[in-house]
């Protein structure tokens, strides 16, 4: 969706605030009670890492920009909770549940093993035929809209860049999100130059590049 | 927030979705364990042992794991290395993609509005917020971590550090060193 989480080259945002390199995760307790049930909830099954994105992508606008990093996660989270029926209204505002619980797929995670909380999942999928582009092709990244979840930029739509990494085949996010299936797909690291991208009085030195799925591409 | 969140944990964990006690060891990994640390102790390798940096940049998931860090690492972690010619940067325009296995959770400044939008399109001035000038002819590669590969840079050994051991080194590699905006600690700036 052509939604405010696809920020790359807006403006008006202003400065990037450093911070100490030993400053907490956490400024607040909630913080990581919120990240860490969010982890949890992955592990349970409740719904896949792009369907949790997408969650964020649909808050409301002005939501999304005034919300802090967690507050949006918890209410990605109670959103998505109410959404699957693991929870009702009524219940959040009664602080206790008072409905039977709906199975999920995964693992509830206990104490003594969390540790597949702490590990990426794996994102590699076997080919289901061979790569479309090769290293050095160029190629355009389509201009499209779609309504879903997408993992395409709008700064590079329409924009002509260079395969330059070839990184295997990988669970797909939008067809996750729109069907529930993974729809493996081949990715490309795809560079750009920066002047094409964003003019000629860009940044002479600047190349930026996206990792692209290979329905994002055509042959340029 | 505190009583909206507290009161989804206890709903979630009355229903048995989650167990109480897991959060807490989940929010203490973080907290304590997972860090910038781990990704110093691979650059310093790599900046000592040149066969264990043509591993690293040929597959970092498969070379860090050889390492043996009591971290699990997860697949398709890829390194790319600084030079004098290219000053590479990590950012995520999307949401907030970052090398959590080697890095830890982001800084709030990684995920914040200002980085993501401007990172891809004025990285220079960016580098500015950080104190960072690059020479005007370095080429500036910004990796947009769109999809599920994750990114680390290898930043630059500084000069002055020829016979240091790893862990003399591991002091002078920043978190913001390895996600491309700051450069590592000079020699005279540790003791």
């Amino acid at each position: 969706m052509d939604g405010v989480h696809d920020l790359g080259g807006m403006d008006g945002f202003g400065k990037v605030k450093p911070e100490p390199e030993d400053k907490p995760p956490f400024s607040e307790s909630w913080e990581g009670r919120v990240l860490a049930m969010t982890r949890a909830l992955g592990k349970a099954g409740a719904w896949n890492i792009d369907v949790g994105r997408h969650g964020i992508e649909r808050l409301p606008p002005h939501v999304y920009l005034a919300a802090t990093y967690y507050q949006k996660w918890f209410l990605r989270n109670e959103k998505l909770c109410l959404e699957a029926g693991l929870v009702t209204a009524e219940e959040l505002a009664a602080g206790h549940a008072n409905t039977p619980a709906k199975p999920l797929p995964g693992n509830v995670v206990t104490p003594s093993d969390i540790a597949g909380t702490l590990v990426r999942g794996s994102f590699g999928r076997p080919a289901l035929g061979p790569a479309k582009f090769d290293v050095g092709d160029r190629v355009l990244a389509k201009n499209i809209h779609p309504k879903s979840h997408t993992r395409l930029p709008r700064f590079v739509r329409g924009h002509v860049g260079t395969i330059e990494r070839i990184q295997g085949c990988h669970v797909y996010p939008d067809a996750t999100v729109a069907t529930g299936e993974e729809d493996p797909q081949w990715l490309y690291t795809v560079v750009f130059d920066g002047r094409d991208l964003w003019g000629p009085e860009s940044d002479p030195t600047l190349e930026v590049s996206i990792e692209a799925f290979e329905p994002y591409l055509e042959a340029a | 927030m505190q009583r909206r969140v507290r009161a989804l944990e206890t709903v979630l964990a009355e229903k048995g979705y989650i167990v109480s006690e897991a959060l807490d060891r989940i929010v203490e990994a973080y907290e304590s364990r997972v860090g910038p640390h781990i990704g110093a102790k691979v650059v310093a390798r790599a900046w000592t042992d040149p066969a264990f940096k043509k591993e690293l940049l040929a597959d970092a998931s498969k070379a860090v794991r050889a390492l043996g860090i009591e971290r699990q690492i997860g697949d398709h972690l890829i390194a790319v290395e600084n030079t004098a010619n290219t000053h590479n940067m990590i950012v995520c325009t999307l949401c907030s993609c970052y090398p959590w296995d080697l890095l830890g959770l982001p800084p709030t400044w990684y995920k914040s509005t200002a980085y993501r939008s401007r990172a891809v399109k004025e990285p220079r001035a960016v580098l500015a917020d950080f104190n960072v000038t690059l020479p005007d002819d370095r080429r500036i590669r910004v990796w947009d971590s769109t999809a599920e590969t994750r990114f680390m840079v290898i930043p630059l050994r500084p000069d002055g550090t020829a016979g240091w051991s790893e862990e003399q080194l591991t002091k002078l590699v920043t978190r913001d060193s390895m996600v491309g905006t700051g450069l590592p600690r000079q020699p005279g700036e540790i003791v």
